[in-house]
This record gives C-alpha cells, sequence and structure tokens, in this order.
C-alpha cells in the first residue's frame, strides 16, 4: 500500500490513527478531576508535539542514517520561523506561502552550510554545524535586526505591507489562516465530564506531520536510505567502491534542514512570532535529545522521543510544591515531608534535571533509545510465550 | 598605538581562561580520547567554588552589642561573621577580603575529586562507545550538574568581589611612556593573566620534566606500548583527568570578580573552548593555549570601534568565523598531530 511494505504500512497507519485521534488519547481524564493535570490534550501542547515530531524526524535522517551529528539545527529551525514571519508581513496571513518559503529558504541555507561542513567528519563536522548555528544567532540577535527584529523578535506589525490582505486595523490581530480558516479556531466536544478539543492548526500541522513521516519511511526504505546506511557503517569502504559519498551526506542535510525548516514555519503558523533563541544553541541539543531519546536510526523513534520531551516540559515542570503535598497527603506526617523533600528538586523548575538524568541513563544503558527499550521488553514477553509454546508442543510427544 | 596595547591587554584575560579551558579538554582528549562536553561544567563548578568559600568565611551569627542602640533604644543585635571569633578581627576581615584567591586552596583538591569521580564512575565505561555516545553522555552530565548548581545557589548571578588591594587599575600608559590614562586596566586581570601563565608553565613543566609526565607522554603518543611496558596506563591517565578537572576549576575560581558566576557560565565557555581546541589543533597541548589567547585578542581587536563599523557584528562571530576558515584550510588546526581524530 502506498508504495510500502506491509510491516511499514502497519507502523504509518499507527501514526496516522494516533495523531488524528490526539484530542482523545491525550485528554483521558475527565476534567475537574485531580489527575486532569496530566491532560496533555490543548492545542498548544498538541500542537508542538507533532512540530517537534517533525524537527526529530528530519534530524533523524541526517543522523540515525549518516551518523553525522549535527549541533546547530536549530539555525535551519530560525531561519524558516523568520522566513515565515516575513511572507506573513509581506503578503498574508495566509499560510501556505510562508511555509513555502520557510522550507525552500531553510533548504537554501542549510545548503550552503552543509556544503561546508560536511568537509570534515566526526567531532569536527559536530563542532562546524555547532559554530554556524551559534554564529547565526549572534547575527540574528545583533547586526540583522532589521532583518531578525534583534532581542524583540519578529512579528506581524499594523506597519506591514501585506500585498494581499492589506494593513491591519488598529486592534487587530494578525491571525495566521489556510484559505480563511483560522489555525486558532477551535472546537470544544463535552462527553461526560470529559472536554476535547480540536483545533484546526494541531491538524494543519498533523497533516504535515504524516506526510513528514511517510517521507522520512520512504527515505529509510529506498536505495538513497541504504546508500546513507552504508555512509554510517563505513565510509572508507564506501569509497573504495568508487562511490563518492559527498552527495548523499550532504542531500540528507539538506532534507533534514528542510524538515527543520518546515517545523520553524509550522511554529509560526500557529503563533505568528519568532525570536532569534530558538536558533541557540541549546535548542540544538534539544532536538539532538529528542532524537536518541527516541532511538535514533529508527522510524518513530524521534517522534516517540519530541513528544515525550514535550509532554513532560509542560507536565512535569507545572507540578509544585502544593501538588506534591496532595499526592502525598495519605502517607504519615514525617514521611511525607521526606518525599516532597526528595521528589521536589526533580519537578516543576528542575525539569531539566530529570531530564538531563533521564538522558545520561539512556545513553548509558539504552543507546538505541525509548524504542530499543521497548523491543526488550517486548522480547522478554516474546520468549516467555514462545517457551509456553515450546512445552505445549513437546508434551503431547511423550 | 596605545589602542593596540589596549585591545591586546583586553584579549589578554579572556584568552586566559580560553586557553585553561582549552588546555584541561586537550588533556583529557589526549590522554583519554574523550571528547568531555562537561568541561564547561568544572569551569562553573571551580568558580562556585569560590562563591562557597567566600559564602562560609561570612557565615555569621548574632551577637548582641550593648554599646550601640537602634532607634528604639534596645541593644542592638550585629552579625559577627565565626571567623573573627577565630582568628580576631583583623585577621578575619583580611580572610574575607581576600576569599577567591584562598578558595584556590580548596578548588584543588574539590575539583580534582570531582574530576577522578567522573572518570572512575562514568567515562570509563565509555572508552569503546562512539565519539557521538561521549558527546551525548558528558551533555547530559553537563545538564545534570549545571542544574545541581541552579537548585542549590539560584539562577542569579553571585557577585564575588576580588580582593581590595586589586579593585583598581593599573595605568599602563605611564609606564610605557604614552599619556595617563591611555591605556588603564584593571589590576585582577592582571593577576588572572599571571596566574593563567603559571598554572599552563606548571602542568607543561610537570609532563616535560616529571617521570610520571614522561609516562603520560608516552601514553598519548601510544598506549598500548605504554601498558605493555607493565606500567598502569589507566591510572595515571585518571590522574590526568583530575589534573584537567582542577585546571578547568582554577579557571573558574579566578574568573569570579571578572564574571559573577552563574549555572550556565561553563555551557557559554564551553562553546567557544571547544572551537579553541579545534582552531588549536586537537590533541595539541601547545595549540590549545596559543589558540586561546590568538583568539581572545582576536576577539578584543573585533570589538573595536573603527572595525565595527567597517563590518558590523563582527565582534560577535569573529572566534567562529575564524574556526570555520581554520577548519577548512588547515583541517588539523594550528599545530595538530597526524593521525589524531581522523577517521
Amino acid at each position: 500500500m502506498l508504495g510500502l511494505e506491509k510491516k511499514d504500512f502497519r507502523l504509518m497507519l499507527i501514526v496516522v490513527v494516533l495523531t488524528l485521534l490526539a484530542p482523545f488519547i491525550l485528554n483521558p481524564f475527565p476534567e475537574g478531576s485531580e489527575l486532569a493535570q496530566f491532560n496533555a490534550g490543548y492545542p498548544d501542547l498538541m500542537q508542538r508535539f507533532v512540530i517537534f515530531g517533525i524537527l526529530a524526524i528530519g534530524f533523524n535522517i541526517l543522523f540515525g542514517l549518516t551518523g553525522y551529528l549535527s549541533f546547530g539545527h536549530a539555525a535551519f529551525l530560525g531561519v524558516g520561523s523568520y522566513a515565515a514571519v516575513w511572507m506573513f508581513k509581506l503578503l498574508s496571513m495566509n499560510i501556505v506561502p510562508a511555509i513555502l518559503l520557510s522550507v525552500v529558504i531553510a533548504g537554501l541555507f542549510s545548503l550552503v552550510i552543509g556544503f561546508v561542513s560536511l568537509r570534515r567528519s566526526g567531532i569536527y563536522f559536530s563542532i562546524l554545524t555547532l559554530a554556524f548555528a551559534q554564529m547565526s544567532y549572534a547575527l540574528a540577535y545583533s547586526v540583522l535586526t532589521p532583518l531578525t527584529g534583534g532581542e524583540t523578535g519578529l512579528q506581524p506589525k499594523a506597519s506591514d505591507v501585506r500585498l494581499f490582505d492589506g494593513a491591519l486595523e488598529a486592534g487587530e490581530n494578525a491571525t495566521p489562516s489556510l484559505f480563511g480558516l483560522a489555525m486558532r479556531d477551535t472546537y470544544e466536544m463535552s462527553v461526560g465530564s470529559w472536554v476535547f478539543t480540536f483545533n484546526f492548526g494541531y491538524y494543519v500541522a498533523a497533516v504535515m506531520m504524516i506526510l513528514a513521516f511517510y517521507i522520512s519511511i520512504r527515505i529509510f526504505r529506498s536505495p538513497f536510505g541504504m546508500m546513507l546506511r552504508a555512509i554510517k557503517s563505513n565510509q572508507t569502504r564506501m569509497s573504495y567502491t568508487g562511490l563518492n559519498s559527498k552527495p548523499y551526506t550532504l542531500a540528507a542535510f539538506v532534507i533534514s534542514g528542510m524538515y527543520a525548516g518546515l517545523a520553524g514555519g509550522l511554529l509560526v503558523a500557529m503563533d505568528p512570532q519568532a525570536g532569534a533563541e530558538r536558533m541557540f544553541w541549546t535548542a540544538s541539543g534539544e532536538i539532538v535529545l529528542m532524537t536518541i531519546l527516541g532511538g535514533a536510526g529508527t522510524l518513530i523513534g524521534p517522534v516517540l522521543g519530541a513528544g515525550f520531551i514535550k509532554y513532560f516540559e509542560n507536565i512535569v515542570s507545572k507540578i509544585n510544591k502544593a501538588t506534591l503535598e496532595q499526592w502525598f497527603y495519605w502517607m504519615p506526617d514525617g514521611i511525607e515531608d521526606v518525599m516532597i523533600a526528595i521528589v521536589y528538586p526533580f519537578v516543576g523548575k528542575g525539569w531539566h534535571l530529570t531530564l538531563g538524568l533521564l538522558f545520561m541513563l539512556v545513553v548509558i544503558f539504552l543507546p538505541g533509545g525509548l524504542v530499543q527499550g521497548g523491543q526488550k521488553i517486548a522480547a522478554i514477553f516474546r520468549r516467555k510465550k514462545s517457551s509456553d509454546a515450546k512445552d505445549g508442543a513437546t508434551t503431547p510427544a511423550e | 598605538m596605545d589602542q593596540i596595547i589596549l585591545q591586546i591587554l583586553n584579549g589578554l584575560d579572556k584568552g586566559s581562561a580560553y586557553a585553561l579551558i582549552a588546555l584541561g579538554l586537550t588533556l583529557i582528549f589526549g590522554t583519554l580520547g574523550v571528547v568531555n562536553f562537561a568541561h564547561g561544567a568544572l569551569f562553573m563548578m571551580g568558580s562556585f567554588v569560590a562563591v562557597t568559600v567566600s559564602k562560609l568565611l561570612t557565615l555569621s551569627h548574632k551577637v548582641v552589642d550593648e554599646t550601640r542602640t537602634d532607634f528604639l533604644g534596645n541593644p542592638l543585635q550585629v552579625d559577627v561573621p565565626y571567623i573573627y571569633d577565630w582568628f580576631g578581627e583583623a585577621a578575619g576581615n583580611v580572610m574575607i577580603d581576600w576569599a577567591v584567591p584562598i578558595s584556590i586552596l580548596f578548588a584543588i583538591p574539590i575539583m580534582i575529586g570531582i574530576g577522578f569521580a567522573m572518570e572512575r564512575g562514568l567515562i570509563k565505561h565509555f572508552y569503546k562507545r562512539p565519539h557521538a555516545d561521549q558527546i551525548l553522555v558528558t551533555f547530559g552530565l553537563a545538564i545534570v550538574l549545571q542544574e545541581v548548581i541552579k537548585y542549590f545557589y539560584g539562577a542569579n548571578p553571585i557577585p564575588t568581589p576580588a580582593p581590595e588591594a586589586f579593585t583598581g587599575s593599573f595605568d599602563f600608559g605611564v609606564a610605557f611612556g604614552f599619556d595617563p590614562n591611555a591605556i588603564i586596566y584593571p589590576y585582577w586581570r592582571l593577576v588572572y593573566f599571571f596566574f593563567s601563565v603559571v598554572v599552563i608553565g606548571a602542568v607543561f613543566a610537570f609532563l616535560q620534566f616529571t617521570t610520571f609526565g614522561m609516562v603520560v607522554r608516552a601514553g598519548m603518543a601510544d598506549r598500548e606500548t605504554v601498558g605493555l611496558l607493565g606500567i598502569d596506563i589507566d591510572k595515571r591517565f585518571t590522574i590526568m583527568f583530575g589534573i584537567a578537572a582542577a585546571v578547568a576549576g582554577l579557571a573558574g575560581v579566578m574568573y569570579t570578580p571578572i564574571l559573577s558566576p552563574n549555572y550556565h557560565m561553563g555551557m557559554d565557555f564551553l562553546v567557544l573552548s571547544f572551537v579553541v581546541v579545534v582552531v588549536g589543533g586537537m590533541g595539541s597541548l601547545p595549540g590549545a593555549v596559543l589558540a586561546g589567547f590568538l583568539l581572545g585578542v582576536l576577539e578584543s581587536f573585533a570589538s573595536m570601534p573603527w572595525v565595527i563599523d567597517i563590518a558590523p557584528g563582527i565582534n560577535q562571530i569573529i572566534i567562529y568565523l575564524v574556526a570555520i576558515i581554520i577548519l577548512l584550510t588547515r583541517p588539523r588546526g594550528l599545530m595538530g598531530r597526524k593521525g589524531v581524530m581522523e577517521d
């Protein structure tokens, strides 16, 4: 189906169903209950799930397949964001030209950076990309202020040209839309005590992610993807067979740059502003974290990793002392205080500590990420089942 | 002319910090072959040793001072540092004033200990893993260390002043025969520069003139052969890791009066130090030091007003720009050795 093997098609189907039904799946707890704070079914967070999913899928095409660790991917996200805001300012609030331009600009930008950076490999490549990204950040922050808005960032203003829409009226907010349908249009459905929110912007981003995921499966299974894997496993041997690996790695770099640009454009489409901090190297680090945490080199891993990090970033960082007291209220007083004292540094503002620890644990024990963890657990169960089956098969023979 | 001297001087203190961090990074890389992304965190922890020491020294208890009264006529309570009780007021004041230099004494054993713990506890297990894994795990460690510091010390910078004697500025202009006030340079930065020269000299002397250093250098050149000669090279490399950590820590301790420590200062310096290491040549100790000072001075030249007029923003990107040019034209860096980190 769709040029996919049966197994991939099944995976694709699962992803499609999960993303389309996300407003239901992410809201398992009824409104007003104690557990409602674990609900992730609000538009802002769901949009981030899929957008960062796109980003991680793109990064995975580069890192997962070729093994080139780029530490500057946020630069492409930032460039894409700026390009999208400029389209809003110059043409109209329709997101189609904005997203198209953000992908194209990010592609061109990554072509230039990739062409230079890919002359070196290994740690040098990581540092070159890091240097380029930091340079873009520094430039966006200072000299390029007319183009990027500098410290205040870039957002649509009343003085914009807006060729197709005409100037904004006083007090009118610029809302990105797709042919008249506003991104922030939401429809709330209440079933019993549950409230499910369907957001138009989320579905636009979700369709984009499904497309991105489909393309990434096709790349993984194509001869081109095979070539990229060959580069990862042994580049020297590849060049001995007379193949020049540079065009392949460059293509992978540009593709993943375009994915990042798409993610940047979508971020702007959901919330029309862009700032230089999107290009800072910690943002690049976060992309790496997502991909590794989920499982680099696997199809579904990066999406899982992006969802995982964004979910915990939002949920765990909201937990405060009062919430903890609520959780542990059933414990005896002394133990309650001890528990709160132990847990408190890891939640709320300490979320990054949890993330860092988790990331270290994953790199140390599960280099294949969450996907590998899942496979290990599945293997344990399968072994049990197959040994049961064996017992069943051998008994009649006696 | 005076402008040029001033810019060179300005570049030296930042360059010293780059050189010290890059030296430690190169030591770790040259001996253990590990790319340590947590090295900036070590620099940051060093500066927080200074913060802790100066806090401990001013730790005080309340004493009722009978001779003075507050506006209601009650006896006034005065904070008296414990250190006054032990050493008397005059000596106590001197010690509080000299908190930063005193921290050096504490920082060396603490940082060596942290270095040992890091190498034995974590990095040891990553020698056989790919470089990407080493980068990732040390990156994770850097996040953890930085968040731990943030938890205990808060997110705001903590000003830690230099001793009273070094607060002023030195008028270089007079010394070199220029007009007074043409070249003014804070004393502490001068101290920092000399301090870093001493530390760098000590590390090089240690490697060059001691038997231990000789073995380490031999191990850097050919680890296997040294191992075959019956020398426990791993143990020595662990000690080198401790020394590298101490160098980064000392760089941090002495930098506190120049830049108030905050929890993410390590990361800010780390990115630049990596660039410095790459420019200097991966695995080359003199290269790291040279590139550190060179880039520090270049950066300060690039922030001169007339340079910014010609090429705006150049001061922000000069280091990266130089790194890119060097990497593309001299892939091994300024003084890189053959066969190091070449796949």
